[in-house]
């Protein structure tokens, strides 16, 4: 299709969305499927047609936000929400359409959960109909790439994305312009484009989420890092754990096909690309680029070193440029509204946003959307709701197993890739655990130390043995059968392995020891002097049953 | 004309040194005379940058490399020997004795072993981090070679003579982590390999005491691994 | 020269192998001879541990709660402590049961693999600690002798670099493991 008839097909949708004057937006992605999201959506849709009623619409869309309160529904067009639905409250639902607000299950959209929060990446999630791609038209869908298409070179679609300062979500925070520029600039008989889809930090679903919330958002990222970069394939690598993100990023790429999005002369234009969907069996380690191209090309999924760099030789030693899915979900809007829109949001070094998932010991969980800059206080204490059951804060963790804890005293601090590095964690790719009193240091960093410890892919030395021996050392110091010496050895291996492991995984795998270190010495100390977990977690024996 | 080979100008370790485009710091190293520890890297099989040993400082990078895969560039000025650099080899070579079970004295390959050699190099006194002592077995199916899982370090040397030079590609790794494992074929007893042409080239690259040849006692076994870069330079020839 | 040095050497879990290479120095021990008082070795019959050593020489790993008491009571009592031989430093041969559960190895060595009286002995044989360890997991080490048994030559060497007050490096001699 033509970039006019494509538009036709938007108006058209947009028409027909008109024509109800009321809509019933069941959230139907992972968290709220969970707590049968799916009978709501039925109750609902079976409520409206056994009253036969008119103008009323019943759709299945994306994430809605507020996991933690679901199933949720959004009632148009008074954009109300109602939480933890179910399928029995269908009937007092579609009542309150024409009467009042249903108080019972009202979910105030005022609070600052909702209005602390800035979507971009997330702004049809929720609002769409994921598997529709009319739905995703009728947003602005693909005017980015049309845009890119007829009225910019490689060259000016690569100046903008430099100009808006977007960085990589997948972890390293690598300008995305430079790597975009870079791969354009390599020589290769082909190129390619590939979606990181395989997003395995332990409590991470961000992109989970924008896979299953709007698909089309992600490949039209593609199509247009494509045409920058001169590649004509690209793959989506999707871990299989979602078969629901991996189902619906099939279905719009037979969408986007149909309709002449993806395969040759795109838009009527001489510019060809074409998608194929992976699946990455599980391993967290095939998350890192080279591991993760490794698997495409049907190796063993291990790491190698780099340089050379993907964007030199990656896939079968062609330029290779990879992305994470948060990352390509930030293009659209960027193409449509220009660089200098997106760079006016965040701070001098992290424009735009960040998705997070928000988790652990705060009132509101689920998948936020701030802005970059924003202080921790505010995503925990206002977004979060702050911590409940009148418990006292004690740490948050950013970036997983390759992040760190951050205290109490760094809460003003805004959240932006240098202020995180300066405390000693990283924004990795938007996990973020609240942590309170109840919780223990060393505990934390023995369970971040084990998933390395299971992750790694024992390809070096010092991350397959040192992880190993990290993890020895701290449930010594869990158990209080450790020495001041055990503490001092394991210093030197977080030092060792962090210096000398092949991959980000080794070398980022001590962080969460550092940084506890660095923040809660005295509860390592309490463990090894007093023989004591301050927090209570641990199950240390009294010293006359050790020796016994 | 253009064919001519690039040189490139660097330093290591103070001195002046040329090599020619392409070349690894790790080649350049050993041409002029300077000794890095290498363990992983043979030469005539693909490097991989595994073990870690043959990390080099170089100025203006923030990162640690690897000299048997990281290029030699212009200008570059490598350090191949430090205080730091030695004891994180050290800690490397502690790590790997702790991993599973040495017991050098009773080892077919005892002072024929590039792990006890670099050890000795590196000036190990003792191992600081724990013994792990895994229950680990041995593979004495093949008529002529055995494989003692307690003293492997998971080069995969052998997985790369096998694939790259013999072609069999019958030994590979299975497991993550700590739990990783060099196999033959898919996880059989060696003996019964229907991919293994028994032509010995897994066991003269090993460099411990885990692939050997049966019939040896104690300290007898001795490595031959000349065959390496004689083959591989026959076929870059014919090539 | 000063005082004679006060010398204990130790046998825990070790073949021996390495006092017999001590005492392979042959001639040479009639060299540093005066200039050693032996307070303590497996060689002469002391009850109880002597105190002030400057030197002890320490064989074997630690396995069982005898060798445990003696390590502990030879390093309270010494200024230098040596391990010597690969049992001392690596565990060696005997840690190679750490790869099975204590009441196995009892079994084996006690019931099945016993010809009369099939029963694990009592208090009479010291316990087994849950793992055999060398010197240096449980004591601190001042120098150490590697080898199975080490050379004779580097045995006497690190004990000569000692006594005119010089810390030895008997790697380089010898080799790791
Ligand atoms: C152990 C490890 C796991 C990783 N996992 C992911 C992942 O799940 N998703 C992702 O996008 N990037 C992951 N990365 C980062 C990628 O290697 C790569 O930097 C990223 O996909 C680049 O995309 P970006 O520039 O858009 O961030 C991981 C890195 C390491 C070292
Ligand atoms: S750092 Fe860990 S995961 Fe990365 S290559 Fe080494 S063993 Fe594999
Ligand atoms: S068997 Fe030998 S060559 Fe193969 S991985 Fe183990 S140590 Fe290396
Ligand atoms: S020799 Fe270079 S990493 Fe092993």
């Amino acid at each position: 299709m033509t970039p006019e008839e494509l538009r036709e097909l938007a108006a058209r949708r947009r028409e027909e969305l008109q024509e109800f004057k009321y809509r019933l937006n069941v959230c139907l992605a992972a968290g709220c499927q969970s707590c049968h999201g799916d009978s709501v959506y039925k109750a609902l849709k079976a409520e409206v047609e056994s009253r036969k009623l008119e103008g009323v619409q019943v759709r299945g869309v994306g994430c809605l936000s507020l996991c933690a309160e679901g199933p949720l529904v959004q009632v148009e067009p008074d954009n109300l929400l109602y939480q933890r639905v179910r399928a029995e409250d269908a009937p007092e639902l579609i009542e309150s359409m024409y009467g009042k607000p249903l108080k019972r299950l009202a979910c105030p959209t005022d609070a600052p959960f909702f209005a602390a929060q800035k979507q971009i990446v997330l702004e049809n999630s929720g609002r769409i109909d994921p598997e529709s791609l009319e739905d995703y038209l009728a947003a602005d869908g693909y005017e980015g790439l049309m845009r890119a298409l007829t009225e910019m070179t490689p060259a000016e679609v690569i100046a903008e994305m430099t100009t808006s300062g977007l960085r990589g979500r997948g972890g390293g925070g690598f300008p995305t312009g430079l790597k975009w520029s870079t791969v354009a600039k390599s020589k290769g008989a082909k190129k390619f484009v590939i979606c990181n889809g395989d997003e395995g930090d332990p409590g991470a679903f961000m992109d989970r989420s924008v896979l299953e919330s709007d698909p089309h958002r992600v490949i039209e990222g593609m199509i247009i890092a494509g045409y920058a970069v001169g590649a004509s394939h690209g793959y989506a690598y999707i871990r299989a754990e979602y078969p629901l993100a991996v189902k619906r990023i099939q279905n719009a790429i037979k969408q986007a096909t149909k309709v002449g999005l993806l395969g040759e002369g795109i838009c009527g234009t001489g510019f060809g690309f074409t998608i194929e969907v992976r699946l990455g069996a599980g391993a967290f380690v095939c998350g890192e680029e080279t591991a993760l191209i490794a698997s495409i090309e049907g190796k063993r999924g291990q790491p190698r070193p780099r340089p050379p760099f993907p964007a030199e030789s990656g896939l079968w030693g062609y330029p290779t440029l990879i992305n994470n899915v948060e990352t390509f979900a930030n293009v659209p809007p960027i193409l449509r509204n220009g660089g200098a829109w997106f760079a006016g949001m965040g701070t001098e070094k992290s424009k735009g946003t960040k998705v997070f998932a928000l988790a652990g010991r705060v009132k509101n969980t689920g998948l936020i959307e701030v802005p970059m800059g924003i202080t921790l206080r505010k995503i925990i204490f206002d977004i979060g709701g702050g911590i409940p059951d009148g418990k006292k804060f004690k740490a948050v963790q950013t970036g997983g197993p390759s992040g760190g804890c951050i205290p109490e005293e760094h809460l003003d601090m805004p959240v932006d890739y240098d202020s995180l590095a300066k405390v000693g964690s990283i924004m990795g790719s938007g996990g973020m655990i609240v942590m309170d009193e109840t919780s223990c240091m060393v505990d934390v960093a023995k369970y971040f130390m084990e998933f390395c410890k299971s992750e790694s892919c024992g390809k070096c030395v010092p991350c397959r043995a040192g992880t190993d021996q990290m993890h020895g050392l701290l449930s010594k110091i869990c158990a209080g059968e450790a020495t001041m010496d055990d503490l001092a050895l394991l210093e030197h291996l977080c030092e060792v392995v962090k210096n000398t492991s092949l991959c980000g995984l080794g070398q980022t795998a001590p962080n969460p020891v550092l940084s506890t270190l660095r923040y809660f010495r005295h509860e390592y100390l309490a463990h090894i002097q007093e023989k004591r977990c301050p927090a209570g977690v641990c199950k240390i024996k009294a010293a006359a049953e050790v020796h016994a | 004309m253009s064919d001519a080979p690039h040189i490139l100008t660097l330093k290591i370790d103070d001195q002046d040194v040329s090599a020619v485009e392409g070349q690894t710091i790790l080649a350049v190293a050993r041409e002029n005379g300077i000794a890095v520890p290498t363990l992983c890297f043979l030469k005539g099989l693909s490097p991989v940058g595994a073990c870690r040993l043959c990390l080099v400082e170089i100025k203006g990078v923030p990162k640690l490399l690897p000299a048997c895969v990281t290029r030699a560039a212009e200008g570059m000025e490598v350090t191949t020997d430090s205080p730091r650099l030695r004891e994180y080899r050290r800690t490397i070579l502690e790590l790997l004795f702790a991993e599973r079970n040495h017991v050098c004295s009773i080892c077919v390959s005892n002072n024929n072993c590039e792990l006890q050699s670099l050890a000795r190099a590196q000036g190990l006194t003792h191992v600081r981090v724990p013994y792990r002592h895994p229950r680990l077995g041995v593979d004495a199916t093949h008529s002529r070679f055995s494989a003692d899982h307690n003293r492997c370090i998971l080069c995969a040397r052998c997985v790369r003579v096998c694939d790259e030079i013999e072609g069999a590609h019958t030994w590979d790794i299975m497991g993550r982590g700590i739990d990783c494992r060099v196999i033959t074929d898919m996880n059989q007893p060696w003996g019964q390999s229907d991919t293994c042409t028994s032509c010995g080239k897994c066991v003269h690259v090993c460099p411990t005491g885990t692939l050997t040849e049966k019939g040896v006692a104690a300290a007898e076994m001795k490595k031959r691994q000349q065959f390496l870069p004689y083959l591989t330079a026959m076929r870059e020839e014919r090539e | 020269m000063s005082a004679k040095i006060r010398l204990a050497t130790v046998w825990l879990d070790g073949c021996s192998g390495c006092h017999m290479s001590l005492l392979d120095i042959d001639e040479r021990l009639l060299d540093i001879a005066d200039r050693i008082e032996l307070v303590s070795s497996p060689i002469m019959d002391v009850k109880g541990f002597p105190e002030n050593i400057d030197l002890t020489i320490v064989e074997g790993a630690i396995t069982n709660e005898e060798d445990l008491h003696k390590v502990l009571a030879f390093r309270k009592n010494t200024k230098l402590l040596m391990a010597l031989g690969d049992c001392a430093i690596t565990g060696n041969v005997p840690a190679m049961r750490n790869t099975f559960a204590i009441d196995d190895l009892y079994n084996r060595a006690y019931v099945e693999n016993a010809d009369a009286e099939k029963q694990v002995p009592g208090a009479v044989v010291p316990r087994l600690l849950d793992r055999t360890r060398p010197i240096h997991e449980v004591v601190p080490v001042d120098v150490y002798v590697p080898g199975c048994p080490p050379h004779a030559d580097v045995i006497f060497y690190a004990i000569a670099e000692l006594l005119e007050g010089r810390m030895p490096d008997p790697m380089k001699m010898g080799k790791f493991g």
